[in-house]
């Protein structure tokens, strides 16, 4: 009985597709394409930075197609990838992620010549460099995981191959939040976090692949050790650097570990943390409430990451066309805009330029005076006129990355031991 | 006779079936799979003893497994006294059954919303400028906002009690109402004190119930990462945020050697119960 319904319905189905085959060949091909974008819906998943019902809705608008967005925190993010290939069409995920899961092969490499702004794309995710003259940081930078030999390919290259691995959508520089009103003096370098002052109230991310470069961060502000290379630590330095952070940690230095944005958020506002790992949103987010919060720039430099949009290797066909018109519409300004209008910085900036006021570019960009209010893409007020943004322009801010979000070759023994330190 | 059997092993098979592949695959795919080894995005078939090596010789492990144990018993000796006294009351204070009823359900009022939610409300009642420390300041009880009362073993435990009291509550009162009146006017008529009515006569027999409260109560916090997590700040951890953050790490094979350990733990916990009474006769 089943296998009679079985072979019915597959030779149905290939009548159907044998059909529509035709119909496309004979056929100008835009008229059947118009149609059927309307039925075509993309499940894109990622984390909560940039999944945005405003973006889904945008999509609908422009390109007629339907964006599904779940948004996950970066390890739910990560296992996602790596174990759930089917469950998504598109990853927007960050470059250490990426590091991570490309080997499993569920996520193919991208032909740039399909890219209209290929060419516009900051430097930093193509040759690693954010000017001809600037030093690339130190850990996973994602120019060193950014492209692949071909379409196939499994290993990373170190040159613009023409096949990338995620088309770079949104990244930050990012430090320290403080809250100025409750700590009453100015905060220099990234040491704080674990001075005895702040004790009981400070609070460090529970992401344990960007919560290890916060804390190298720290460590080497101390004085207590100078990494080679902070993005690819050896294990005595993996013990070292835990080792001072479980000590504080035994001593009550922190209040809370947070894993999610809103978790920061909620901390910080409350008054349960003065000092923290956050994220620029967070920033904005607690602000908007009208209470004093900043995204303290710290001499050491920041911590920096890059996320962008990999695709699953089982969209083939007119889903792939729908993915690349959709990369291409995503660099093309508009989400870049509004995202530029929180605080991230766009891949293409100069596109993103037309979406924004003059006066928006150059508080968030050019790292100039505000000439009126600031407002988030929601409507809350960010800053008045007159306010410059913390850290000032893309170039100071960019300029000054430290190191970039990382995994590293002992990532395995790392996570086990950040495993121990939260549960000491 | 022989015909019985058939039937006896065919009304059998349904729940067997249903239990082997729900259940009984699941636990035995764990054991298997805390012999593999893993690489950071995969996991392969081998039969390592490097999960339990890791596990059982770090000093991190035996911390939190007191941590687990503790949590377990503190809030098994809070839930008890609660429960036990507040089915006390409704067994033999409210006279009428009808009331007996009305507070009983008054009791599962807070069941009505969820575990997540009932339990976050506390942080902003707790927090350094939540309710409780701005109330205590304001009457002049202390000066400096309470440090403890978030993000401490004191929230993790209000929690757990505050959640599960009524897996007490309710196997106890079901005892207790089955108690034969008469015992107790026996007790009272043979010149007993009030006390040790209540020692002697009502509280071996509603072992049983308590029994079965325990068994809930414990396997339950011990099971818990959730309430852990969120009440501590992720600042103390049991076995199942052990799980959680290997799981999390996509260290599968890690989180089930962590899983299998606190499965026997707990099994034992509760076949050592169980010895202390029959709970057939209960149910």
């Amino acid at each position: 009985m089943t296998t009679i319904s079985k072979v019915r319905y597959s030779r149905r189905s290939i009548l159907k597709t044998g059909g529509a085959a035709v119909a496309a060949a004979a056929l100008p091909a835009p008229m059947v394409w118009g149609q059927e974008t309307k039925n075509i819906t993309l499940r894109q998943f990622g984390t909560g930075v940039s999944n945005l019902n405003d973006v889904a809705m945008k999509v609908k608008e422009d390109l007629g197609f339907t964006l599904e967005m779940t948004a996950l925190d970066s390890d739910s993010v990560t296992q996602r990838a790596a174990t759930q290939p089917d469950s998504f069409d598109i990853a927007d995920i960050e470059y250490w992620i990426c590091k991570k899961v490309w080997p499993t092969g569920n996520l193919q490499a991208m032909d740039t010549s399909k890219i209209a702004n290929y060419d516009k794309i900051v430097g930093i995710f193509r040759n690693g460099k954010l000017t001809p003259e600037s030093t690339i940081a130190q850990g996973t930078a994602p120019h060193t995981v950014g492209f692949v030999e071909g379409p196939g390919g499994r290993d990373f290259v170190d040159n613009e191959s023409g096949w990338m691995t995620l088309i770079p959508t949104i990244y930050n520089a990012d430090t320290l939040g403080i809250r100025p009103d409750l700590i009453g003096r100015p905060i220099k370098n990234w040491h704080e976090l674990l001075n005895p002052e702040f004790k009981g109230k400070a609070s460090i991310l529970d992401i344990s692949s960007i919560g290890i470069m916060d804390m190298a961060m720290v460590v080497e502000s101390m004085g207590e050790y100078t990494y080679p290379d902070k993005g690819n630590m050896t294990r005595e330095e993996i013990d070292l650097t835990i080792g001072i952070f479980t000590e504080a940690k035994k001593n009550g230095q922190f209040r809370a570990f947070w894993k999610s944005f809103d978790e920061s958020v909620n901390l910080m506002a409350s008054g349960e943390v003065v000092i923290q790992s956050m994220w620029s949103p967070a920033i904005t987010a607690v602000k908007s409430q009208g209470i004093p919060c900043v995204y303290q720039p710290l001499e050491e430099g920041y911590r920096s990451w890059g996320g962008g949009i990999g695709l699953s290797s089982s969209l083939s066909g007119m889903e792939l066309d729908a993915a690349y018109e959709y990369i291409n519409w995503y660099l093309s300004g508009w989400v870049g805009g509004y995202l530029m209008r929180q605080g991230y910085y766009s891949a293409v900036p100069e596109t993103s330029k037309n979406f924004m006021s003059e006066n928006e570019w150059g508080y968030w960009f050019e790292g100039k005076e505000a000439t009126d209010i600031i407002t988030s893409p929601t409507g809350d007020t960010l800053a008045q006129a007159g306010e410059v943004r913390d850290g000032g322009s893309f170039e100071e801010r960019m300029g000054a990355v430290a190191c970039w979000n990382a995994v590293m070759d002992e990532n395995q023994y790392m996570v086990r031991k950040w495993n121990e330190f939260i549960a000491a | 006779m022989k015909n019985n059997s058939v039937i006896g092993w065919l009304l059998a098979a349904p729940l067997t079936l249903v239990l082997s592949i729900f259940l009984v695959a699941p636990i035995i795919m764990i054991a298997v799979v805390s012999f593999w080894g893993a690489t950071e995005w995969s996991i392969y078939p081998a039969f390592l003893f490097d999960n339990y090596e890791f596990l059982l010789t770090s000093d991190v492990t035996y911390r939190v497994f007191f941590n687990t144990f503790k949590y377990a018993l503190i809030t098994w000796g809070f839930t008890l006294l609660i429960g036990f006294t507040v089915a006390y009351y409704l067994a033999f204070h409210i006279r009428s059954l009808t009331w007996q009823i009305a507070l009983f359900l008054l009791c599962t009022i807070p069941f009505l919303t969820s575990n997540i939610i009932r339990m976050i409300s506390w942080i902003p009642c707790l927090g350094r400028n939540g309710i409780a420390n701005s109330t205590l300041i304001s009457m002049g009880v202390i000066d400096e906002p309470l440090e403890w009362l978030l993000f401490s073993d004191f929230s993790v435990i209000l929690a757990f009690v505050h959640l599960y009291t009524l897996f007490m509550v309710v196997p106890i009162f079901n005892t207790m109402m089955r108690i034969d009146k008469s015992l107790i006017e026996a007790a009272t008529d043979a010149g007993a004190t009030g006390w040790q009515t209540l020692w002697h006569v009502i509280v071996p027999l509603t072992k049983p119930g308590i029994m079965i409260g325990t068994i809930f109560v414990v396997a339950l916090v011990m099971g818990d990462f959730i309430t852990v997590r969120f009440m501590s700040g992720s600042q103390s951890a049991n076995m199942g945020r052990l799980i959680q953050n290997d799981i999390a790490l996509l260290q599968y094979p890690s989180a089930s050697a962590t899983a299998v350990i606190l499965l026997v733990t707990v099994l034992l916990l509760i076949g050592t119960l169980l010895r202390f009474v029959d709970i057939r006769k209960e149910l």
